[in-house]
């Protein structure tokens, strides 16, 4: 069927209201930019899951991070987004301002190069992420083994998707199907969905990016949902394959090892963390967050995070909480739910 | 509140700052305007009134970009046509330049000299002089700052401005989106491409219009925060909605490759050779013709148009423009939120 076909369809979808998750915050973006909610019936409610690595790191984690950047002779590397998420005491942006050294990195290799370069130096890495980030981190911990660099740590926030998509069946029932992610299912392919199918009797579709991709996934949820079907399928066949990257699972289960992680909103989630095994001085020590800042009181992050509200439900969305002045972390990455909810609401 | 990085990005931090500090402490019935280059009464300077005399306008700008040079351009080049540039949306001939330079210790004399030859062949081919200069060093590793304040001329009876446009005008787009913010960023990321900076003079575009008497609503050069903040900034002051169609805005294959691997939105991304004309719906068309013929607006194209006139002038923050997607959705387009790109003009 063609798009042109699949929107139609889904124009004119008549049937019981239907929710479905995109887990990952490409997709909530792409979602937006092609404009699909308005392409597609009322009746099929899109919601935002918890798929941004920088909306579910806790505040503890970045003061984690704050302490390494106040340091003397130390240098915090790390991805744009993650400097403006609040920590106890402001972002790591808000701190550069007291003389934090706190830096943007394109990629962990840029790390090591700057490791080299200035061994005066501890560069410290704030290796946050999914599956699609972790082999790069440990690809990056290879070349500096090998090279005899001594003054480069990894603070790392690693997380799997698997485990809260788990959760999110567990406490939400009524959400119809799962719009799975395509990076992170390139490295781990469809079995673990296959997995979670079978168990909460819902459809699991890997979507690409594109809006065509996106689309045809929605179609085939709800094609599955009218005929009561709960199958995983993989939409992305040209990027995903059906046991994913084996040599990235191989150097991921080498260098990391899975222990529960705290979730920014969720708590604390069993086996959801990757942390670093038996690597010496590379480990900035990562383990151990079992605590979080309370949010404001009407901060309702926890519940867009999991699907339950829509960002624009909570009463600071647009009021107090604002992409230039978050208080939820899914108002502060570019891939929050909230952030993106706002970036594209209606006039 | 500290000085952050987004407060330069060109989007809604950079505005807040203007209006919370500058706007506070130096308003005045010129500066308020907020608009590309500033319009002053020339009769002030007579002792009896002169009528026709147009107005002088003045713009100042300053350009703090790494790498120093760049495919397509450089630091020098990037500072007469920026402040130029602004001139021209004023509907003003520019005349005069000047330059303060902040170099940091350890600059390379032959590379400043390059510099200052590109400043110099620039202006001799936009036909202005350089009619005063400052230097300073500080402490650095090498970097260098230029300031350019530029002074032109508007004929008498030329009214452009950002609060001009009215509902069925049409918006014209001289060029493809994002060459300059791409090839910034990929000598940053040390990404091999043929990404070439748009950094262009537009006086050709400009004059196309003016030239055939088109009665131009507003012009603006596309350039920090990107055309989606540019058209916010507009709608905002002509208290409008604008309606935008993406499959008329065009993009070189190379730029869309690079947005697409890394999440960039075009729409967003900084341009330094590129502008967009707000034009009545009847002479649409007879506008577009002419800045076709020109060398800057070959790729011209009318993308959208003014859909809504709002009551009053409405204060929210709420975004004005629509685009419409390629697939025949919906898509708000709001104000750049955050920095962008850090010390890409």
């Amino acid at each position: 069927m063609d798009t042109a076909a699949v929107i139609e369809n889904l124009k004119n979808y008549d049937g019981p209201e239907l929710k479905l998750m995109e887990v990952c915050g490409t997709h909530t973006a792409s979602i937006f930019k092609s404009g699909i909610r308005s392409m597609i019936s009322p009746a099929i409610k899109l919601i935002s899951g918890p798929g941004c690595p920088v909306c579910v790191t806790p505040a503890a984690y970045i003061d984690k991070c704050a302490g390494y950047a106040m340091k003397k002779d130390h240098i915090l590397l790390t991805f744009g987004d993650m400097m403006k998420v609040p920590g106890t005491d402001g972002s790591l942006s808000d701190l550069k301002g007291r003389g934090a050294s706190a830096e943007l990195m394109y990629s962990p290799f840029e790390a090591v190069e700057r490791a080299a370069a200035h061994p005066e130096t501890m560069f410290v890495v704030a290796a946050v992420g999914f599956e699609t980030t972790a082999p790069a981190y440990a690809l990056a911990i290879e070349d500096a083994k090998v090279r005899g660099i001594k003054n480069l740590k990894f603070v790392t926030a690693l997380k799997t998707v698997i485990p809260a998509l788990s959760l999110i069946c567990e406490n939400q029932p009524d959400i119809d199907g799962f719009i799975c992610p395509g990076h992170v299912s390139v490295i781990i392919g469809i079995r673990p969905y296959e997995r979670l199918a079978a168990k909460y009797k819902k459809p699991f579709v890997i979507a690409g990016f594109e809006a065509e991709h996106i689309l045809a996934v929605i179609y085939d949820i709800v094609r599955q949902t009218k005929k009561g079907e709960a199958r995983a399928k993989n939409l992305y066949g040209n990027a995903v394959r059906e046991q994913g990257n084996i040599k990235a699972l191989d150097i991921i289960k080498k260098h990391f090892e899975e222990g529960p992680a705290m979730w920014r909103g969720l708590g604390i989630i069993d086996r959801s963390g990757l942390y670093l095994k038996n690597e010496g001085y590379f480990d900035g020590g990562s383990r151990g967050l079992d605590a979080d800042i309370k949010l404001p009181g009407e901060c309702r992050c926890k519940d867009v995070i999991v699907g339950r509200i829509n960002p624009d439900e909570c009463p600071m969305f647009s009021k107090g909480c604002r992409p230039d002045a978050p208080w939820g972390p899914c108002m502060v990455s570019g891939e929050g739910a909230c952030g993106i909810w706002y970036r594209n609401r209606k006039a | 509140m500290k000085i952050t990085m987004a407060h330069g990005g060109g989007g809604k931090d950079s505005a807040d700052l203007m209006k919370n500090i500058f706007g506070k402490h130096f308003g005045n019935e010129i500066l308020d305007k907020m608009e590309d280059a500033a319009l002053v009464d020339p009769s002030l300077f007579c002792n009896t009134k002169k009528e026709g005399m147009g107005k002088i306008a003045c713009s100042t700008d300053s350009f703090v970009v790494t790498p120093l040079e760049f495919p397509g351009g450089d630091i020098g080049k990037l500072c007469v046509c920026g402040t130029l540039n602004d001139l021209l949306m004023m509907g003003a001939q520019p005349l005069y330049i000047t330059c303060g330079f902040i170099m940091e210790e350890g600059l390379e004399t032959d590379l400043l000299e390059r510099i200052v030859l590109s400043m110099a062949e620039t202006a001799k081919e936009a036909g202005v002089k350089i009619i005063a200069g400052d230097t300073k060093v500080i402490e650095g590793s090498g970097g260098l700052y230029i300031n350019t304040t530029g002074i032109g001329h508007v004929p008498s009876g030329r009214e452009i401005g950002a609060a001009n446009c009215k509902k069925g005008d049409k918006i014209l787009l001289s060029g493809t989106l994002g060459e300059h913010h791409s090839c910034i960023l990929s000598a940053r990321m040390e990404i091999e491409n043929g990404i070439r900076s748009d950094c262009a003079f537009l006086s050709d575009v400009a004059n196309a219009l003016l030239d055939a008497d088109i009665n131009v609503r507003t012009m603006r050069d596309v350039t920090r925060g990107g055309l989606a903040t540019v058209l916010n900034e507009i709608a905002e002051s002509s208290s409008c909605e604008m309606v935008i169609r993406e499959k008329d805005i065009p993009l070189s294959a190379e730029v869309k490759g690079l947005t697409d691997i890394l999440g960039l939105d075009p729409m967003y991304m900084a341009n330094e050779g590129k502008m967009i004309a707000v034009i009545p719906e009847k002479e649409a068309e007879r506008a577009l013709a002419s800045v076709k013929k020109t060398a800057h607006g070959k790729e011209a194209v009318i993308i959208g148009e003014v859909s809504e006139s709002l009551p009053g002038s409405a204060a929210d923050t709420a975004a004005r423009v629509t685009l419409i997607t390629p697939l025949g959705g919906t898509r708000v387009l709001d104000m750049l939120y955050g920095e962008g790109l850090p010390r890409i003009c």
